[in-house]
C-alpha cells in the first residue's frame, strides 16, 4: 500500500517536472504573468552581462553587443519579437549548467566550441571566429609576436582560458596577473602596472571601442589562438541546432551579420574575419 | 568521475598549500596587529583610543573582498605600492596578506578586549598600587590572563580567516579558490567533483583547527 502511494507520488512529480520544463525554462515568465496564460511567448536566452560590445547590460536595463544582436536575430527567425526575449546572465562557468537545467533556451556568451563543453551541451554555429589577442597602450609598439610576452607584465581574468593558455603555452615565463574582471585590468594598463591585457579579440575591442577608452588602447593584432563562438543548447537537440544553423545562415546571407560586427565592433578599428563556415551538427 | 585529477594539469595540493600560508602568515600578523588595536582601546590616551575605536568599527565593517581590491587596485596598481615584490605573484601574496591582517586584526581585537574584561578590576588595580606603568600592567598581569581566556573565539577567528583566504583569489593569489575557477571553467561536466574536492580541502583544513583549539582553550582556561 505504502509503496504504490510513494510510486503514484513519484509519478505525478515527475509528470509535473516534464510539463514545467517542456516550456523551456519560461516557468519564470509563467509567474511574472500570473495566470495570463502568456507563458510560451517568452524565450529565455543566455548572454554575457559585462562584456562591452558583445553582451552588455546597461545602467538604465537594456541589452547591447553583437552577442545580443545574434540572439534576437535567432529568436526572431525562431519566431520570438524583441519583446518576448528574456535575458538572463550566463557567466563562463555557469554556462553548461543554465542549458543543462533548462534555464535558459539557448546561449549566446562568447560561448568558445571545445570538445570538452561537447560532453554536456551542443552547438550551434560558429558564428564567429576570435582569436586570443592583446591590448596595449597605443603608444606601445614593443610587442610584435607571442614570445615578446614572456618579458611583459600580463593581465587576464582568474581562471579564463585565456589566461591558462600564456601559463601553459603561450609564454610561461610571463608575470601573469588574473583579476576577477577585464576593466579591472585596464586600471593597471593605464598605469602602466601592467603592459597588456589579454583574451579574445572580439572582448578587447569592446573595451578599446567604450566611449571612455577611446585613444589610450589598441589591439595587437596577434592571432594567438582560434575562438570559434557558438551557440549553445540542450544536448541532442537536433531541431533547434538545425534551426539555428539556418538561422544563421540566413543572419549572413542577408547582411545582418556584417552590420552587427560593424556597429558594435568597429569603433576599435577591429579587422574582424569573414562569418566562418557553419560545422555544427550539419 | 575524479579521472580529470589524473590529468596532471591541476596542482590541487599545490594550491592549498598557498592557502595554507596565506593562513599562517595572516594569522601571525593579525595576532600582532589585533593586540596593539586592544591595547589602544583600553589606553588612558584619549587619541589612542579613538583611533582604535575608528579603525575597528570602520574596517570590520568593510566587506573583505573591497579591502582586497582595494589593496590590489589601489595600493599597487594605482600608487606603485608593491610590498618589494617583484613579480605578481609575490606582490599579490603580500597584498592579500596586508588585507587579511587589516580585517582579521579588528576581530582579534575585539575578541581580546572581551577576555580583558574577564580579568577582575582588581588585578589591574592591585598592579598600579605596585607602581606599575599602563604598558606593564597591560603586558605582565592583564593580557596573559585575557588571552587564556579567549582561546576558543580566536579559533572562530582563524576559522574564518582561513576561509577567507579565498577572496585572495580576486587579486590573482594561485590559492585553492583560485584553482577552482580555472577548473570550473574546464571541467563544466565534473562541476560537483571539482566543488566536492575543494568542499573537502577547507573541511579538512578548519575541523582540525577548531577541535586542537578547543583542547587547548580548556587546558589554559583560567578557572574563577
Amino acid at each position: 500500500m505504502k509503496i504504490s502511494k510513494a510510486a503514484a507520488a513519484a509519478a505525478v512529480a515527475v509528470a509535473l517536472s516534464l510539463t514545467a520544463t517542456a516550456c523551456g525554462g519560461s516557468d519564470k515568465a509563467a509567474s511574472d504573468g500570473g495566470a495570463s496564460g502568456g507563458a510560451k511567448d517568452k524565450i529565455v536566452v543566455g548572454i554575457k552581462y559585462d562584456q562591452p560590445g558583445l553582451g552588455l547590460k546597461t545602467p538604465d536595463g537594456k541589452y547591447t553587443g553583437f552577442d545580443v544582436d545574434v540572439a534576437t536575430y535567432v529568436a526572431k527567425e525562431l519566431g520570438y519579437q524583441p519583446d518576448q526575449i528574456e535575458f538572463k546572465q550566463a557567466v563562463s562557468a555557469e554556462r553548461e549548467n543554465l542549458i543543462a537545467n533548462g534555464d535558459v533556451k539557448f546561449v549566446v556568451a562568447t560561448y568558445s566550441i571545445n570538445d570538452k563543453r561537447k560532453e554536456r551541451v551542443d552547438f550551434a554555429g560558429p558564428y564567429f571566429l576570435a582569436h586570443q589577442d592583446l591590448l596595449v597602450r597605443a603608444d606601445d609598439t614593443s610587442i610584435t609576436k607571442a614570445e615578446d610576452l614572456n618579458k611583459k607584465k600580463l593581465c587576464s581574468v582568474t581562471g579564463s582560458t585565456s589566461a591558462q593558455n600564456v601559463k601553459t603555452k603561450l609564454a610561461p615565463e610571463a608575470d601573469l596577473l588574473e583579476l576577477g574582471g577585464y576593466s579591472e585590468c585596464l586600471t593597471g594598463l593605464e598605469n602602466k602596472k601592467v603592459d597588456a591585457l589579454t583574451t579574445d579579440n572580439s572582448i578587447l575591442a569592446g573595451y578599446a571601442a567604450q566611449e571612455k577608452n577611446k585613444g589610450k588602447f589598441k589591439l595587437a593584432g596577434l592571432s594567438l589562438s582560434n575562438e570559434n563562438y557558438g551557440i549553445g543548447l540542450k544536448k541532442g537537440d537536433k531541431e533547434l541546432q538545425t534551426k539555428i544553423n539556418a538561422a544563421l545562415k540566413k543572419m549572413v546571407e542577408d547582411g545582418s551579420w556584417q552590420k552587427a560586427v560593424d556597429t558594435n565592433l568597429g569603433p576599435a578599428n577591429f579587422k574582424s574575419e569573414p562569418a566562418p563556415q557553419i560545422t555544427e551538427g550539419s | 568521475m575524479f579521472d580529470f585529477l589524473d590529468s596532471g594539469q591541476y596542482d590541487v595540493l599545490g594550491a592549498f598549500w598557498v592557502t595554507v600560508q596565506l593562513t599562517l602568515y595572516s594569522a601571525a600578523g593579525s595576532l600582532i596587529w589585533g593586540t596593539i588595536l586592544a591595547g589602544m582601546r583600553v589606553s588612558p590616551v584619549p587619541l589612542l583610543r579613538g583611533f582604535g575605536t575608528a579603525y575597528v568599527n570602520l574596517v570590520r565593517n568593510t566587506p573583505l573582498t573591497l579591502l582586497i581590491i582595494g589593496c590590489s587596485l589601489g595600493l599597487s596598481q594605482t600608487l606603485g605600492i608593491d610590498l618589494a615584490g617583484d613579480t605578481f605573484k609575490e606582490t599579490g601574496f603580500r597584498l592579500a596578506v596586508l588585507g587579511l591582517i587589516a580585517y582579521t586584526g579588528t576581530f582579534v581585537c575585539e575578541a581580546l578586549r572581551s577576555g580583558i574584561n574577564t580579568v577582575p578590576v582588581g588585578q589591574a588595580e592591585a598592579a598600579r598600587a605596585l607602581g606599575l606603568s599602563f604598558f606593564q600592567v597591560l603586558t605582565l598581569i592583564v593580557l596573559p590572563q585575557a588571552f587564556r581566556a579567549v582561546v576558543a573565539p580566536l579559533a572562530n577567528v582563524l576559522i574564518a580567516l582561513t576561509k577567507n583566504t579565498t577572496v585572495a583569489a580576486t587579486i590573482g593569489v594561485a590559492e585553492a579558490a583560485l584553482l577552482m575557477k580555472e577548473m570550473m571553467e574546464n571541467e563544466a561536466q565534473a562541476l560537483f567533483a571539482v566543488f566536492a574536492i575543494f568542499a573537502l580541502g577547507f573541511v579538512l583544513l578548519t575541523l582540525p583547527t577548531g577541535l586542537l583549539l578547543g583542547w587547548v582553550a580548556k587546558r589554559v582556561a583560567v578557572k574563577r
